[in-house]
């Protein structure tokens, strides 16, 4: 139905995600109210929403080309873009941003070469962003390696973590 | 249908079931100055020129889309209300790109005339100077993003008249900009049926016909009153 | 587990089987204990006891976060015969230090008592427990545990005993208001949708948490989702309504992974679904993850959101409990205001009243955080004075630094100063001196902080989590923020801060939401309170605490322009 959406991270299983994908559209009953939970589903699938995916969710759903961009641009949790093999999530919360966690931001954006414009290094490997708070005020400041929530490290043991990725 | 009494300005007026502050307004030819409100289409309280003092309220309230109520005690104009409507002028001329000298509705521009309503005649705020673009790619239209205020008349009328909806905003905040389709050049939007529907609503010079372009826009808007009193009611009348 | 059991066969069946046990070792599972090996704690402690022969003699789960973040993972200990049992609560324990509890507590039947006991510090002991009553007694990933808690047992009495207009008024003689930060009160909103004419009610749980700096939700959704769930069940018996939905923002993924879970075991129980206590009650809840956008906490841009669409807020009036979700009757209420409805109806409304101040009832969740020694999460009562929570609670100011200011309600808030320490914080004081309650986010900062750089840091998040539907909001907060970057550059002037006051005049008022409404309370707050660093700033261009970069450097020349159009 539509050509395999072109992927930056994965080459398999294409076909597969389409699949779960239409599963997920279909266990929301096709609605077009389902909009958000269909993204977080393509998301989660394909690493971050291509034109295509985009495209096909609008079709099945029946909803506009132009409102599901513009919902998927509103939010900052999806991505147009693919994302790097491993993503460090800087919170930036009051309690971290009291912590020093604007330091720690600036000094792993440095190191790989990253600024607020560009969030992913040029061979994919890594990606930095910012989270407005990940809930983890208690062990300020938090941040994020992949999946992992790491309290109270500094600037050197952040960087030196991220600096493992790339090498 | 119920009829209401209530205070404009002091005076008693009386109003109609559903009827909305601003219409009110100018049926009693009280003058707000508004740019979000286009007569046949929805109405978002976006703008926020239109706003209202209403007795009982401490907070000021859009007369677009609050409903006359009885008894309420509404005053359309005050020190402060014409002061934050200057200054919500002020930021919008700040915000983009507004040169008029060079602007193809220069003349015939809702901003414009806006400003003059509301004594704007000067910009405290910084000018933001964003890097915007124009999309040409359309044979007959032109969206120029320096000029757009981001009222969304265009994606209303698209969406509620036309129904194709083409029209639609992306991203959020000050970096909100509308877009076609999977924010693809006009000239690509699938969707478009080159209607036009969107050029007349424009308030601005954001979105003009190429042929206008050196003559300059004048738009008549009334053509939307026409066309929904035609669909909903099987009237046409002029 | 039968469906057909009831309540109170399940909770009997299970605290005689924990009175039996010869002890029961709960593990915090909060993130902060998370984040610092508290899984591998538990299966340590579990792993010790099966050598030991003592599974079957054991209860070892996992339960609610503890409150103190900085000190996990943190276990407490049950022991005892039925009748005398004592405990005991362990911070900082590694996986060495489990397996020697653990061995210590097979083999003698009590932990070593060379562990250091810390429940009895002032941190625990000095907070009043409601919403997190249950942490350390239950094990949120198993309904039984919490059944024997006493949960579903409100909701039980509130469907067979009482009629709806009698629930509603219940929680109105409580006096509960909205924990979410504006502090409407519970008992008209719920009255106001029980009494709206619409097809389909809807009650909608607001876990969106988009405060930086505030936990309090998280924790809740994560330690106890059955309290959350029980409290929407009852609102919607009191209100009318059939569909709830719990929007969780998508940076919360265990809370939803949790919330999920308990409503599927709440439905096999048939506590959620259909002819619920055999009674005609019916009430499905399902979860919405919001996806990264503040203003989504905002009611109507939480509703835009569940319709599937951009989070943008609508005009009020028409209020939500009137014209909600699809146009119909909505009740919408925070995480932590929901969590106090089933022990309002267990209790009575005069227990919840009895708590608090006379116009701030029951307790507020906080989440301490920033310059002071116990961060974390707190249960105290409305009216506990600011000096109490960070001194007595909070252990102080670490590093021997002066008290400079705390900040309360995230970027809708105000900073409190020292002069004002002995306020009770309840709705009305905080109101007064230029703060809201907020949802809770409570946020020290000591001498080495500057206010302006403060005003800043929320105004940047205001301007970047406006939705760009209202000029006041979208252009107004590019405007403020642009002027707080260049006077932390040292290049403002003393016009600037009448430019600020105008505009904070000018989004107060003319904004379409509270987003905008309130962006510019930060920044009033530290002009009121600390001027004399605004005009350092600005008239000498220095910044008295240290913090800015005063140079003058070019990044500030260029106000920023993060955002190309187009």
């Amino acid at each position: 139905m539509i050509a395999e959406p072109a992927s930056a991270t994965s080459p398999k299983g294409g076909d597969k995600r389409l699949k779960m994908l239409d599963a997920a559209m279909r266990r929301q009953q096709f609605q077009a109210d389902a909009l958000l939970e269909v993204l977080h589903s393509a998301q989660e699938l394909y690493g971050f929403l291509s034109g295509e995916v985009l495209l096909h969710i609008g079709r099945s759903l029946k909803v506009p080309p132009s409102r599901v961009y513009g919902v998927a641009t509103f939010y900052n949790h999806f991505s147009l873009k693919p994302k790097g093999e491993h993503t460090c999530t800087v919170c930036m919360g009051t309690a971290c941003y009291v912590k020093g966690a604007g330091e720690i931001l600036g000094r792993v954006r440095d190191e790989l070469g990253l600024s607020e414009r560009k969030s992913t290094t040029d061979d994919g490997k890594a990606s930095v962003v910012v989270a407005r708070c990940v809930g983890a005020c208690g062990i300020a400041p938090a941040v994020v390696f992949d999946q992992e929530v790491a309290g109270g490290l500094g600037p050197e043991a952040v960087v030196s973590r991220v600096r493992g990725w790339i090498r | 249908m119920t009829v209401k009494t209530l205070l404009l300005d002091g005076k008693p007026v009386s109003a109609g079931e559903g009827q909305s502050l601003l219409d009110l307004c100018r049926e009693n030819g009280v003058k707000l100055p508004t740019l979000c409100h286009l007569d046949g289409l929805s109405d978002v309280g976006a703008c926020r020129l239109c706003l209202v003092e209403v007795k009982g309220s401490n907070k000021l309230l859009p007369a677009c889309t609050t409903q006359a109520q009885e008894g309420m005690d509404v005053s359309t104009t005050s020190d402060r209300l014409r002061r934050y409507r200057r200054q919500i002028v002020e930021l919008l001329f700040a915000e983009r790109n507004h040169v008029c000298a060079v602007c193809v509705a220069n003349g015939n521009c809702e901003l414009q005339a806006v400003a003059l309503e509301v004594g704007m005649d000067h910009v405290r705020f910084e000018y933001q100077c964003p890097q915007t673009e124009l999309d040409a790619s359309h044979p007959r239209f032109v969206l120029d993003h320096a000029r757009c205020i981001l009222c969304t008349r265009c994606v209303r009328v698209c969406d509620e008249i036309e129904a194709a909806h083409t029209w639609d905003v992306a991203n959020r905040g000050a970096a909100s900009r509308v877009i076609t389709d999977m924010a693809v050049p006009w000239g690509k939007a699938d969707s478009c049926t080159t209607c036009g529907k969107c050029i007349r609503v424009c308030p601005t010079g954001a979105l003009f016909e190429k042929e206008r372009a050196a003559v300059g826009t004048s738009k008549n808007r009334n053509f939307l009153v026409y066309i929904k009193n035609a669909r909903e009611k099987g009237q046409w009348s002029r | 587990m039968s469906p057909t059991d009831s309540l109170e066969e399940i909770a009997q069946r299970r605290n005689a089987a924990r009175a039996e046990r010869k002890c029961r070792v709960s593990v915090c599972s909060g993130l902060g204990c998370e984040s610092v090996g508290a899984g591998a704690v538990l299966e340590k402690v579990r792993a010790r006891m099966r050598l030991q022969g003592l599974a079957e003699e054991s209860e070892v789960h996992l339960t609610g976060c503890r409150g103190l973040c900085q000190r996990g993972p943190i276990v407490e200990v049950e022991w005892g015969p039925a009748e005398a049992k004592e405990r005991r609560l362990y911070l900082d324990v590694d996986e060495a230090c489990a397996d020697q509890l653990a061995l210590e507590m097979a083999t003698s039947g009590a932990p070593p008592a060379s562990l250091r006991d810390h429940g009895g510090e002032p941190f625990f002991t000095r907070q009043t427990k409601i919403v997190l009553a249950n942490a350390g007694v239950i094990d949120p990933e198993d309904i039984e545990s919490c059944i024997a808690a006493g949960a579903y047992s409100a909701l039980e009495k509130a469907v067979t005993e009482k009629k709806p207009a009698e629930v509603v008024q219940m929680i109105t003689e409580s006096g509960l208001r909205g924990r979410g930060g504006a502090g409407y009160p519970t008992g008209l909103k719920w009255s106001t949708v029980a009494k709206a004419a619409g097809t389909r009610k809807y009650v909608v749980c607001n876990g969106d948490e988009g405060d930086p700096g505030a936990f309090m939700d998280r924790s809740v959704l994560e330690g106890d989702p059955h309290e959350v769930l029980e409290g929407m069940a009852i609102a919607a018996y009191a209100v009318g309504a059939e569909q709830g939905f719990i929007y969780v923002r998508a940076e919360y993924p265990l809370a939803i992974k949790r919330l999920r879970a308990a409503i599927k075991q709440a439905e096999r129980l048939n506590l959620l679904g259909a002819h619920i206590f055999d009674t005609g009650f019916n009430f499905r809840v399902d979860v919405r993850t919001g996806a990264g956008a503040f203003v989504c906490g905002e009611e109507t841009a939480l509703i835009a959101s569940i319709e599937g669409g951009r989070g943008t807020p609508r005009p009020r009036p028409p209020y939500p409990a009137v014209s909600g979700l699809w146009g119909q009757p909505t009740l919408i209420n925070n995480v932590e205001t929901l969590a106090n409805v089933a022990a309002i109806v267990r209790n009575g409304p005069a227990w919840f009243a009895g708590i608090g101040t006379e116009k701030s009832k029951g307790t507020k969740v906080f989440a301490l955080a920033g310059k002071i020694q116990n961060t974390g999460l707190i249960e105290v009562p409305m009216g506990m004075t600011l000096r109490e929570i960070i001194f007595d609670i909070g252990g102080g100011i670490p590093g021997g630094k002066r008290f400079k200011a705390a900040q309360t309600g995230g970027p809708s808030g105000g900073c409190i100063p020292a002069q004002f320490l002995d306020l009770p914080v309840d709705y009305e004081s905080l109101q007064q001196v230029g703060t809201i309650m907020g949802s809770g986010g409570l946020i020290v900062m000591d001498e080495s902080s500057c206010m302006v750089d403060v005003a800043k840091f929320f105004i940047e998040f205001c301007r970047e989590e406006s939705c760009g539907k209202c000029i006041p909001c979208r252009a107004g907060t590019v405007q403020i923020h642009d002027i707080l970057v260049r006077i932390t550059h040292g290049l403002g002037n003393f016009e600037d801060l009448e430019k600020l006051e105008d505009l904070a005049d000018l989004l107060r008022n003319t904004s379409l939401c509270g987003l905008g409404q309130t962006a510019p309370n930060p920044v009033v707050s530290t002009i009121r309170y600390f001027r004399d660093e605004y005009l350092a700033h600005v008239n000498e261009h220095r910044c008295p605490a240290g913090v800015c970069a005063m140079a003058g450097s070019t990044a500030a020349r260029e106000p920023s322009r993060a955002h190309s159009v187009a």
